[in-house]
């Protein structure tokens, strides 16, 4: 599963697209890690608009995020989430930790 | 009860069957034309029982797994996941949300989605001896169906 990172000033946009299970998540998390280590963001965000599957992979992904950040103090949002992705999101409860966005709602920061 | 249809696969514990595992087990089950609200809840509860087999049951060795996908009169549908690993030892601890032998990458929801997504979700497991998964749907009784 391909991920495209852009850093602007201090926020990090990871866009994920494909299919998010245990084994896309390994390449994911190491390419996202890595910007976060190189570019010190005070704000990540993990946009799902391109998702097409995900399982409880993906919330491992966004709850290892959170804790990593959580070493900076760093903010963390869950960005154009499908509906069918939400619903797993939800199940794990995740909006306690991230601000969650469903799809079509833009981000204020992306173009 | 006797299956209307049958399929049965095996697969080796490789984390990339994760997803062949799911899109085979969706399309058997395409000939009943479930909604894709259906469709992915189904490949999403598989996703959950396959990689339990690979980061739990064989971990750092290769074994195989056994699906076989059942489908009823009715439009039920049943879905049997099976590996010989090292099975569970508290199986109620295993399935509580967010219990996790596995470390910080996992979030300890398999189960809690598989028994979420689908209508019934069963666990057997002896320690050394592996562990079965059954997982059971009832499809929305709509106009087109074959089965």
């Amino acid at each position: 599963m391909p991920v495209r990172i852009e850093t602007s000033g201090e926020v990090v946009t990871a866009y994920l697209s494909g299919e998010l299970d245990h084994h896309a998540a390994r390449g994911i998390r190491e390419a996202i890690d890595a910007a976060v280590d190189r570019d010190m963001p005070t704000l990540l965000i993990l946009d799902f608009g391109e998702v097409t599957f995900m399982d409880s992979s993906g919330i491992g992904l966004v709850m290892g995020r959170y804790r990593k950040l959580q070493q900076t103090g760093a903010e963390l949002h869950v960005a154009n989430t499908p509906p069918h992705i939400y619903k797993v999101m939800k199940l794990a409860g995740l909006e306690k930790l991230a601000k969650l966005e469903k799809g079509g709602e833009r981000h204020e920061t992306r173009q | 009860m006797k299956p209307v249809n049958e399929c049965k696969m095996t697969l080796l514990s490789r984390s990339a069957n994760e997803g062949f595992a799911r899109v085979a087990v969706a399309s058997f089950i395409a000939q009943l034309d479930p909604t894709i609200e259906e469709i992915s809840d189904i490949k999403t509860a598989v996703s959950e029982a396959v990689t339990n087999c690979i980061v739990h049951a064989y971990r750092e060795t290769v074994g195989k797994i056994y699906i076989t996908v059942s489908i009823y009169d009715q439009r039920k549908i049943r879905i049997v996941i099976r590996d010989t690993g090292c099975g569970i030892a508290d199986v109620r601890q295993a399935m509580e949300p967010l219990f996790t032998t596995a470390g910080g990458e996992r979030a300890g929801l398999g189960f809690a989605v598989m028994e979420s997504f689908m209508d019934k979700l069963q666990v057997r497991s002896k320690l050394g001896k592996g562990t079965t998964v059954i997982l059971q749907k009832q499809l929305s009784l709509r106009a087109g169906g074959h089965a």
